[in-house]
Parts: C-alpha cells; sequence; structure tokens
C-alpha cells in the first residue's frame, strides 16, 4: 500500500533497464519500496539494474517484457500482479529513434510508434484493469515535451509521444474513480544514454531530477507533472505560438 | 476501448485526506446483513468503518468491501440505576451523549471528537483527557458481540474469552466485525466542567507541572505551540477539569443542569487551496492562542462540548489542509523517555513543522489491549500538512526514536509508519497475528492499514 506521502511499496517498471526507471527505483526504494519487478527485454543493463536495486536492500524480481509483442502482454503482466498488489507501476519504455533515417524508411517509424504508442497502449490497459481490480495504485506513464506540439526535428518521436499522452490522460479519467491514480510526467530533454551525443534542448534534466519530481508528483497525487517544472509555463506559451513564429523558434540552428 | 467500471467502487480514504482506494461500500441495516456481507466477501476482505475519524487508512479496503457500520444505530437498553448502556456498534458517542446525560450519565471516556462510533472506540481502544484516571475505551466494555470472519457471531466478554476480548480491543478492526457492545458510564451531576488553565513557559515546565499536579484532576491535557523555539520551546497552555457538580452552577443554570446543546457552525467548504496552513499563519495563530490564554484562571465553567471537542463545532475541518491532505503523529514514551519527548519537540520546533496546538499529555496506567496504545508516560499528537518537503523522511527518524526508547505510535492516527518499526512497538504483534490466522484463516477481514503493515 502507499503511505500517506503516496510512497509505495511494491513497484513495477516497465522498460526495467532505462535509466529514469532506475532513478526512480533507486529513490523510492530509500523510501518505502521493498518489492520492485524490473521488466524488459533481457540484458546485462537489466541485470545490473536488479543487482543495484538488491544492493539497496530491495526484492527484486525480473521479467521478460517486449512492448513489441503486446500479445503477450496479458500473460507476462497478469504474473506480476498475481505476486501480490503493485501500488505503483512505472512505464519507462521507449526509443526516440533517428528522424532523419525513420523519414526515409517507414517502418523504422512505425517501430518507433509501435514501441512509444502500441505497446504502451496495450501495457497501460492490462495495468489498469490490475489496478483497478486491486482498487488502488498509481500508473506513472513518461510522456515527453515533445508530445505538447509537433517539431521538425523529432515528430516521429513526438507524435509518438503524443498519442501516449492523450491516451494516459483518457485513462486517467476513466480510472479516476476506481481509486487508480495514472499520472503524466513529460520531462524535456533528458540527459541519459538514449540521448547521448545529441545537442541538449534548453531546459535539459538529468534522470534524477525525473525520478524527484515522480517522487513529489506522487505525493500530491498530481495528473501532469513536468520536469522541470518551468517548462510548464514555457509550453503554455509557445503552444500558442502561430505556426511560421513556431517553425523559425524551433528551426534547426 | 472504454474501460469498464468496476460497479459501485467508491474512493474512501481517512480523516487526514491522504491515499485514496476503491471499494464496494454496504451498508447493513440489520445483524444479518452485516453476516451476509461478511460471509460474501471475496478474497479482498471486508473492513468496517464507523463515521471516518481515524486518520489514515484503518478504515480503508482497497478492491474489496468496506461495512459502514452507521446504519446499526440502536441503542437497545439503558440501565439507568446502574449506569450500563448496551447499543449497536454504528452508534456515536455524540448520541449516547444526547440519551444518556439527561440521565445522569457521561461515556467513561471519549476522544477529542464525539462523531466516533461505539465499534470505532473499541477497535482504537481509543483514550481521553481522563487517561491517567479511568484508562482507555475497552476497560469500560463489559461485554461486545463479535462477528468474525468466518461469518459466526460470538458474545465476547474480559472474563469468558480474554483473548479475543484483549485481541479486539486495540485490534483495529481486524479480529471481526463489533455489532454491539455493553458499556459501563459514568455518574455526572451536571453537563458542565469546572475547569482550570494555566500557561507554561516551556517543556520542562509544562512537564513539573503536569506530574505534581494531574492527579488531582480527572481530565487533563496541554496545548503545546510547537512553532516556539529557543527558550520558549515547548510553551503550552494546561487545561484541567471534572464534571461539576450541581452546587457549582450558578442559580440560573440549575433548572436544567443536563442540558446537552451544542452549537455547530456552518461546514468548511469543500474546495480550499493547498498550503493555507503554513508557517506564518499557524505561527500567528499559535501566538494568538498562547496570549489569549490566562496565565492561571480556576473554576471556570465551561460547556461540555467545548471543553472536550472543540473541533466538533466545525464540521468538516480536515479540508482545511487542502486537497494534500494531513497526517496526525502521535506517539507516546514511557515514563523515564523524557529526554525522547525533549528531543522529538525540540526537532519538530526546528523544523518548524506547521502544527497548531500539538497536544501533550501523560498517560497512566497501560492496557491490557494487545495492540492498544497507551503505556504510563507522555503521548504527543499533532497534525502537519502533508506536502510540507522531506516530512516523511522526517517522521521516520522520529520513529526510531520514539522505537529505540521502547514508545510506539497510534495506528488509529497512522498513515506512514515503516512497516518494520511495528513489530517492535507492538511486542504482541505476532500473538494477535497468530490469533487472526486461526480465527479467520481465509482472510475475510482486512484493511489497507493491515496490508501496510502486515498486521
Amino acid at each position: 500500500m502507499k503511505d500517506a506521502f503516496g510512497a509505495p511499496q511494491s513497484l513495477l517498471v516497465l522498460g526495467g533497464a532505462s535509466e529514469i526507471g532506475l532513478a526512480t527505483a533507486r529513490r523510492l526504494v530509500a523510501r518505502r519500496t521493498r518489492r520492485v519487478h524490473l521488466a524488459g527485454r533481457p540484458s546485462p543493463a537489466l541485470e545490473q539494474a536488479a543487482r543495484e536495486l538488491r544492493g539497496l536492500g530491495a526484492e527484486v524480481h525480473t521479467h521478460t517484457f517486449d512492448a513489441l509483442d503486446p500479445d503477450t502482454h496479458e500473460e507476462v503482466l497478469g504474473k506480476v500482479f498475481a505476486e501480490g498488489d503493485i501500488d505503483m507501476v512505472l512505464l519507462a519504455f521507449g526509443v526516440l529513434g533517428d528522424q532523419a533515417r525513420d523519414e526515409q524508411d517507414p517502418m523504422a517509424a512505425v517501430r518507433v510508434a509501435s514501441v512509444n504508442y502500441t505497446g504502451a497502449v496495450s501495457a497501460s490497459l492490462v495495468c489498469g484493469a490490475a489496478l483497478q481490480n486491486q482498487g488502488h495504485g498509481s500508473l506513472v506513464v513518461l510522456s515527453s515535451v515533445a508530445a505538447e506540439r509537433a517539431r521538425r526535428e523529432n515528430f516521429v518521436y513526438g507524435s509518438s509521444k503524443a498519442g501516449l499522452d492523450t491516451f494516459a490522460q483518457g485513462l486517467g479519467d476513466a480510472l479516476h474513480s476506481c481509486g487508480v491514480h495514472v499520472m503524466v510526467v513529460r520531462p524535456g530533454f533528458v540527459h541519459t544514454r538514449m540521448t547521448e551525443g545529441r545537442r541538449p534542448a534548453p531546459f535539459a534534466t538529468t534522470a534524477d531530477a525525473v525520478a524527484s519530481a515522480i517522487e513529489a508528483g506522487l505525493r500530491r497525487r498530481a495528473e501532469v507533472v513536468w520536469v522541470p517544472g518551468v517548462l510548464r509555463a514555457v509550453m503554455a506559451g509557445l503552444r500558442h505560438l502561430p505556426r511560421g513564429v513556431f517553425r523559425l523558434v524551433t528551426a534547426p540552428r | 476501448m472504454p474501460v469498464p467500471l468496476a460497479p459501485a467502487a467508491t474512493p474512501v480514504t481517512g480523516w487526514g485526506r491522504t491515499a485514496p482506494t476503491a471499494a464496494r461500500l454496504l451498508r447493513p441495516g440489520s445483524y444479518e446483513e452485516a453476516v451476509a456481507a461478511v460471509r460474501g466477501s471475496d478474497g479482498r476482505g471486508t473492513i468496517a468503518r464507523g463515521l471516518g475519524r481515524a486518520y489514515g487508512d484503518a478504515a480503508q479496503n482497497a478492491g474489496g468491501a468496506v461495512l459502514d457500520m452507521t446504519g446499526l444505530d440502536r441503542v437497545h437498553e439503558i440501565d439507568a440505576v446502574n449506569g450500563v448502556v448496551t447499543c449497536d456498534a454504528g452508534v456515536s458517542l455524540h448520541r449516547l451523549m444526547q440519551v444518556l446525560l439527561p440521565l445522569g450519565w457521561f461515556v467513561p471516556v471519549t476522544p477529542g471528537t464525539r462523531y466516533v462510533t461505539v465499534g470505532g472506540a473499541i477497535g482504537a481502544d481509543i483514550h481521553g483527557k481522563n487517561h491517567h484516571v479511568s484508562g482507555s475505551f475497552s476497560r469500560h466494555v463489559r461485554a461486545f458481540e463479535l462477528l468474525t470472519g468466518d461469518g459466526e457471531c460470538h458474545v465476547v466478554t474480559q472474563e469468558d474469552e480474554p483473548e479475543l476480548f484483549w485481541a479486539t480491543a486495540g485490534g483495529m478492526g481486524l479480529t471481526g466485525v463489533v455489532l454491539a457492545a455493553t458499556i459501563q458510564l459514568l455518574p455526572v451531576e451536571t453537563s458542565l466542567m469546572t475547569v482550570d488553565t494555566e500557561r507554561a513557559t516551556d517543556l520542562d515546565d509544562l512537564m513539573a507541572r503536569l506530574t505534581a499536579t494531574d492527579h488531582r484532576y480527572r481530565y487533563s491535557v496541554a496545548w503545546i505551540d510547537l512553532l516556539a523555539r529557543g527558550a520558549r520551546t515547548g510553551r503550552a497552555v494546561l487545561t484541567r477539569g471534572d464534571h461539576a457538580p450541581l452546587d457549582a452552577l450558578p442559580p440560573r443554570a440549575r433548572h436544567e443542569p443536563l442540558a446537552f446543546r451544542p452549537r455547530r457552525l456552518p461546514a468548511v467548504p469543500p474546495l480550499v487551496p493547498d498550503g493555507l496552513l503554513g508557517r506564518a499563519s499557524v505561527g500567528a495563530f499559535n501566538e494568538l492562542w498562547y496570549r489569549k490564554a490566562p496565565r492561571e484562571q480556576r473554576g471556570r465553567l465551561q460547556r461540555l462540548a467545548s471543553f472536550f471537542h472543540p473541533l466538533d463545532g466545525v464540521p468538516e475541518w480536515n479540508r482545511v489542509y487542502g486537497r494534500a491532505g494531513f497526517v496526525q503523529y502521535q506517539f507516546v514514551v514511557g515514563q523515564g523517555q523524557e529526554d525522547t519527548l525533549r528531543s522529538v519537540v525540540r526537532r519538530l520546533a526546528r523544523r518548524g513543522c506547521p502544527s497548531f496546538l500539538a497536544v501533550l499529555k501523560r498517560f497512566g496506567a497501560g492496557d491490557p489491549g494487545w495492540l492498544s496504545f497507551p503505556m504510563p508516560g507522555w503521548t504527543l499528537a499533532l497534525d502537519i500538512p502533508t506536502g510540507l518537503p522531506g516530512l516523511g523522511a522526517l517522521l521516520d527518524e522520529l520513529d526510531e526514536e520514539v522505537a529505540a526508547a521502547g514508545g510506539r505510535v497510534y495506528l488509529a492516527k497512522d498513515a506512514r509508519l515503516r512497516p518494520d518499526l511495528v513489530e517492535l512497538m507492538y511486542p504482541r504483534l505476532d500473538d494477535f497475528r497468530a490469533l487472526r490466522a486461526r480465527i479467520d484463516p481465509r482472510g475475510a477481514i482486512t484493511s489497507d492499514l493491515a496490508r501496510r503493515l502486515a498486521l
């Protein structure tokens, strides 16, 4: 069960090797979390994450989970929930893709959409139903500031996150009266392996800052969290810029 | 694909309005319906709920059933000669006072609110300002009827079934659903209190005054200003009193000495902005409260409701903490552990916890309930908004200090204790778990509190 500050005792990370996922788990294990399920494609990074969290005192289980294979989601995630209540699910998987290549290769673009949107839709619905049955829990969905408005630079990725963001908001409304809390997290540019070698956007942040914002959001039972918080105001302005001006502002320099 | 909503699941929280979870709310109107509800409970079980004054998750049951017991509210029998009442568990102390005061009887123990049910009073084994004289509530309960997880009803008395009795007293509703109870009452001549008030300049002054003079009063409590720092740390207002005898009343009041007509203000509106109660507003309030208290005043007559239940005059006062809600932190440390109390008060004052009116009280002898909270010593209770950054970590540290001193926190108030500390705080927890496993092997009775702390 979560405590009065929203700190969960059990956690399921989808995309178990993700840096934001791990940073969040690390932070929550320092509070109340004792049981962690890491779900992802088997990899040394996943095992390394499990080892690290065990070292911090958590009981950690790893599960094979593939966002691109939604047919298996019910079975894989069903097993996790059968082992006991999950207080928080963190949907942390996603790919950035390569905009230039994705524009040339439709199947590569479809892969980005399939992981970030289709896979997330299926996994969220399975987890949402399980949380609803247990009558409590948070589903934290990692969206992106890129979901807010299409940019020339990354609209394949951005559109997939936009779909996910809208979906998660709707799911939050559907589950609101069932005791289930859905929180959409919109980080800006995050320095991680995924963004290595890319030019950071303004207001770039870190995985740890995202984790900290997630923890604070749980405490407030927030529905949308921006990281850093200033992006809420920045995007409130940018969202309403005329297309021509927006193009100029966001044109690659 | 629309998400199918679970039929009639309702979000439920405790009085602190934190950590909501959804359950099927059932409101039995008869014992038979209560039995049917417990027998029909699924894998996620059932818990009884009264008026929802437990601060945390004691009367929540995520994904299962919550039995709203306020539909069972009959007063069965009053023995006005010997002062004994038998009533349903859903009867509130407010209702008992309305019924009993005109007959010259008062409830033996009342907490800071009248809006708790008899079932809740047993489940939390509540205490009041008279603990040093009267102990906690269950000590005055002669018998209760308990509906256990197998759907059977048992009449439980201290003599015939001491184990089940003392596991249920303070057992947070986890041994079964209390359906009815028989309670020994306290005779009173009037519905007024004679009250002495004095100020204490700091914590040591306060503890000295309480230790030296508590025994002279049936009721005794101190309000501490937790925002005062430095030499004024722990400054407080002591309020002590007793039921006024008839001859203490002015002639005008003597024709209706047992009148009980508590006033209620309009309720706090549902949407209050977060952060209304910060350091500045609470600090100003505390300053005013301390200064308005007389330095010393003897024998003032006060209405029962304003002496015992000042906050009951403001319905839904818990809303003033905004959407994020608040936690109440109440702990006890034994006699001889005054240093722990001092250290906790200093740390809370240094952190600047915006708590208005923290309450300090001296407990008398401990109670036999297995999970009963009181033990002889000092108990401090304070409300803090959950939005205060770092509060969770601070309270965890205080818990450790309290546990190391052999103390404990009150489960009826708890919403955040670290599960591994509960065994240290409640040494009979293993017996409690064994008894639950024996009488309710399929786990038909459970709650969020039980899940969170593995009770």
